[in-house]
């Protein structure tokens, strides 16, 4: 089989034998809630059954024709499309088998009380079907894909099946936090940074003292590393984040509370390229996958800052940092200016186009040209001053 | 008529001299090389247009000419054949063929004619369903024998019980297109040879090679068993082995009935021919007597068109006359000829004899309705093996016959050869392309039953590509290939039954045990409950919907069908499925190399001969 990274399996088992050591994952009301609706979920599998009939369980599309924009929410919600998953059916009796391998998978460790990672559960799920030399799992991603599925079917967060996933996206600035009892100085962080963890629920974080008036998000640990060097939050009083690229959900999670608890505004720094328009996208409205959760994630306020296609030109930047578009991002790009929370907004039409135009791509790090510390000391300080940014 | 006019522009030369002045020789000069050639100078020079191009296949011609005049002659005889080949290896290059029969044997002052000269028989001037046809096939092979070996054709024959055998050594020459005697003795001590009082022994030493495999004398007596299943043959290899091909059926086969020909089927220099030679003197008569389905109103009607009537004089009939009475013939619309004189293998037989030949699990066959050609009634049988051991990934077989004798040569020259192309087998479940035979595990049986089969060439081959032919057979070959589809279609979807089956059956212990352990219902009655619902949505799924999606019951009419036949046990067990079940035993070794006959326990028995013979 193959394993995808075991420095990912690595952290993850060593993390939930710290949490085990206090009781882990959903408690009290929530827990009982979760539990009742996987029971239901069997309970229905089994009464068809014993009707003998075809038993099937109803999963809601996740996909953009069952996404729709709610404009006066400005953010992306799940509409009631499901689909019915038969036993008997060719095409999904594997998955239906594997629907109700992980729901028992959950069961079973929402009453022991413990944590898993995706990749925990996967392995946990993982055997040979009897009589076969067939497995239940190929991958990895087949489980991950089948508790995503379980997650929107039994109307429930991922965080409440007691899963989580790899740990992603780091945090520095001012502020303190309450992870699991822990206190955590995020001013006091050195160079590596408050790693975010997967599950960033008040029942496991909580904010102390925070100073910050805004948070920066950055899209890679690179760039943020450059920032935190330059002891950028300490400077303009804020805190400073970034998600490895598209942010998984913790950081989302953390980022909505930091703006809907704290009132910090979002601003974020990435890439000029179809890839950084939609990490945009999603932390602002949410994502088309994960529509169900948007307004417990989306920031509807949150503001792209850069970098820009006109940037090139407005900061002299050389022909050496242009990355010719290909096939691919062209296609996305007008994919990204059609989907209806960009169709009506006229800058982003603009940006886009001109990027089309420009037939080039460009990384934060393209700044570092001008000068090591272009971006942190003349770049983004100068737009947050002039307000230059996009909505 | 037994000759061929030498010096293909014998037009009488008069001139004495060129006119202008050139040397060379006069017509004087070349009347004197000009001179008739025998018949059997001219085939020993051409011995390739009768099959004895070279050592293999001189071997399985001399063979074949044999065993097919012993099925003729014990055919005519009302007799059921029991026919031994033996063939002994002289030396490298030279065999010794002997063929025997229980025939009603020959009488004395025969032999030679019928041993010794080419084109001597009694089936050429006869309209009649024989496997011989132009009386040259034997008397070659004993020619052919004479010139690589020098040693004489050996004749015991014996023709009744009372009768002692008689043994003639002949010795054939060419150039006279005769044979001469060189010994000629009673030999009662021979009669042990005859256990039925009667019956031909022929042996003739020539060169030849002895190899398995296809063309091979094995595949022709193989095929021939097949097409003959009332016969019985024994065949002594070179290798001293016995091969029984064992009688499939007792039943005669009924006697060919011979008829007049057709007066469409007649050629104007045939017709001049019938006229110089008739003993009736009036037209009218004449036309009634010597031909099938003319009536008088029908002999009167050509009369008329011709400008003569009924009555007029044979003798008074010239060139002319002939002429205008050919041209009326095609005029006249003349009842087509009987079909009655046609005598089929029969779709039971034809049953039979691949099922004793081919180890395959599907069979069928049909006897085609007879249609005529040029004048000629024919009809086209179709036999059909599929499956079994058969080998699934190269091109289909077609074994061709005409009346029951295997062609085994020049395969692509034959109508049937053609009609099987041009079927379009994907519609039965076979890969075809373009312009080629289809794949699978199939063997095509094709045969021609006439009174007089159209070769291609004197070697009897390949049948002439006549329309009719071709379209008869191609019609014959859609109505079993169209009972092949349905088997096809039906094991198919007995096949996606069985696939559906197992990913539900799979996935059921798991759903059960995961149900259990989340409500704790009993995982065995899930089980049990999943179980019987697999099975009914499999049905369902599986079932057959007519034009108005009504359920059909069972689209199979195979089972009450006589001319199908499926042997259950050799239907190889299906393709084990990747990630699949390990507990499926692997289907059992199919025989691919070499003969398609599978040779363990067929109906046929090999085993060494005795040392004191």
């Amino acid at each position: 089989m193959a394993r995808k990274s075991t420095s990912a399996s690595g952290s993850a088992s060593s993390g939930s034998e710290s949490e085990t050591r206090r009781t882990a994952g959903a408690t009290g009301k929530v827990r009982e809630e979760t539990l009742g609706k996987i029971g239901s979920l069997g309970k229905a599998v089994a009464k068809t059954a014993l009707a003998e009939d075809d038993p099937f369980v109803n999963v809601p599309m996740r996909t953009i024709s069952n996404t729709s924009y709610n404009e006066k929410r400005r953010l992306l919600e799940m509409g009631d499309a499901t689909l019915r998953r038969n036993l008997f059916n060719t095409a999904q009796a594997r998955k239906f088998m594997q629907t109700l391998l992980l729901s028992k998978g959950c069961k079973d460790l929402l009453e022991a009380q413990k944590t898993l990672s995706l990749r925990g559960m996967y392995y946990k799920s993982l055997h040979t079907i009897a009589g076969t030399k067939e497995k239940t799992f190929e991958d990895q991603e087949e489980s991950d894909t089948i508790l995503e599925d379980i997650e929107v079917a039994l109307t429930t967060l991922r965080e409440n099946l007691n899963l989580f996933a790899k740990k992603r996206g780091t945090m520095v600035g001012n502020i303190t936090v309450i992870d699991n009892g822990d206190t955590i100085d995020c001013r006091r962080m050195g160079t590596g940074g408050y790693a975010i963890p997967s599950i960033c629920e008040p029942s496991v974080i909580q904010f102390g003292k925070c100073e910050a008036k805004f948070v920066l998000h950055v899209e890679k640990d690179t760039v943020w590393s450059r920032f935190n060097e330059d002891r950028f939050w300490e400077k303009h009083n804020c805190i400073l984040t970034e998600g490895s690229g598209q942010p998984p959900r913790g950081v989302r999670r953390l980022l909505y509370r930091l703006n809907h608890e704290l009132g910090l505004p979002n601003i974020c720094l990435l890439d000029c390229d179809p890839w950084g328009h939609y990490i945009y996208s999603v932390i602002k409205q949410g994502s088309i996958n994960l529509a169900f959760e948007s307004q417990r994630m989306a920031i509807p306020d949150a503001k792209y800052l850069g970098i820009r296609s006109a940037d090139y030109t407005r900061c002299e930047l050389s022909d050496d940092v242009k990355i010719a578009l290909n096939d691919r991002d062209t296609e996305r790009a007008k994919q990204i200016a059609e989907y209806p929370w960009f169709a009506g907004k006229k800058h982003w039409q603009k940006e886009i186009a001109l990027m089309l135009r420009n037939g080039f791509k460009m990384e934060v790090e393209s700044l570092i040209t001008k000068d090591i510390s272009y971006v942190t000391e003349v770049y983004v300080p100068e737009r947050l001053k002039a307000k230059d940014w996009i909505d | 008529m037994a000759s061929i006019a030498a010096g293909m522009d014998a037009s009488p030369k008069t001139r004495s001299k060129p006119a202008d002045g050139r040397r060379g020789a006069t017509a004087e000069e070349m009347a004197q090389k000009q001179r008739e050639i025998s018949v059997s100078e001219f085939f020993a020079k051409n011995r390739h247009l009768l099959g004895f191009d070279n050592p293999r296949k001189a071997l399985m011609t001399a063979v074949k000419e044999a065993v097919d005049n012993a099925l003729d002659a014990c055919e005519e005889a009302h007799i059921l054949p029991d026919i031994r080949v033996e063939l002994l290896q002289r030396s490298e290059s030279r065999f010794k063929v002997t063929v025997r029969d229980n025939g009603p044997g020959i009488v004395r002052q025969q032999i030679e004619n019928i041993f010794g000269r080419l084109l001597y028989g009694s089936k050429f001037h006869r309209l009649k369903m024989s496997r011989g046809q132009q009386g040259i096939g034997i008397s070659a092979a004993g020619m052919y024998g004479l010139m690589t070996t020098g040693q004489p054709v050996l004749i015991i024959s014996k023709t009744s019980k009372k009768k002692p055998a008689v043994e003639v050594l002949l010795k054939m020459d060419t150039s006279k297109n005769r044979a001469d005697v060189v010994s000629e003795t009673e030999h009662p001590e021979d009669d042990g040879l005859f256990p039925d009082g009667h019956g031909t022994q022929v042996s003739i030493e020539m060169e030849g090679r002895y190899q398995g495999g296809r063309q091979s004398v094995d595949e022709y007596l193989d095929q021939t068993a097949i097409a003959n299943p009332h016969a019985r043959i024994t065949f002594v290899n070179p290798s001293n082995e016995t091969i029984e091909f064992k009688r499939g059926t007792n039943e005669h086969p009924p006697e060919a009935k011979e008829i007049l020909p057709h007066p469409k089927g007649i050629e104007l220099g045939t017709l001049i021919q019938m006229v110089e030679r008739t003993e009736r003197t009036q037209i009218g008569s004449f036309l009634q007597e010597e031909f099938s389905r003319v009536s008088p109103s029908v002999a009167k009607e050509i009369c008329e068109r011709a400008g003569v009537t009924n009555r007029t004089w044979i003798k008074q009939v010239g060139h002319k006359e002939s002429e205008a009475i050919y041209k009326a013939i095609q005029e006249v619309r003349i009842m087509a000829p009987p079909t009655d004189c046609l005598v089929p293998i029969g779709t039971k037989a034809l049953l039979s004899g691949l099922l004793k030949g081919v180890r395959a699990e599907f069979f069928t066959a049909c006897t085609r309705p007879a249609d005529v050609y040029r004048g000629n009634p024919f009809l086209i049988e179709i036999g059909l093996a599929y499956g079994g051991e058969l080998p699934k990934d190269e091109l289909i077989r077609v074994i061709r016959y005409a009346n029951r004798v295997p062609l085994l040569y020049q395969q692509s020259a034959c109508a049937s050869f053609k009609a099987v192309l041009e079927t379009a087998w994907r519609n039965y479940g076979l890969s075809q392309s373009r312009a080629s035979l289809p794949e699978g595990p199939l063997v095509v049986m094709v045969h021609m039953a006439s009174v007089w089969v159209p070769f291609t060439s004197e070697s009897k081959e390949a049948i002439a590509d006549y329309d009719e032919i071709r379209k008869e057979m191609k019609l014959g070959l859609q109505e079993v290939g169209r009972k092949l589809g349905i088997y096809m279609r039906r094991k198919q979807r007995m096949r996606h039954e069985g696939e559906r089956r197992s990913i539900f059956e799979r996935y059921i212990g798991e759903i059960a045990q995961s149900t259990e352990s989340i409500t704790g219902t009993a995982a065995k009655k899930v089980y049990d409950s999943l179980m019987r619902v697999a099975k009914r949505k499999t049905e369902e799924a599986d079932a057959v919907l007519d034009d108005e999606g009504r359920r059909v019951k069972d689209e199979d009419p195979l089972g009450k069908d006589d001319s199908v036949v499926i042997m259950e046990s050799r239907i190889a067990a299906p393709p084990k499925e990747a990630g699949g079940d390990d507990e499926v035993p692997p289907a059992k070794g199919a025989k691919t190399q070499g003969s398609l006959f599978g040779e363990d326990d067929a109906p046929r028995s090999r085993r060494k001969r005795g040392s004191g013979n």
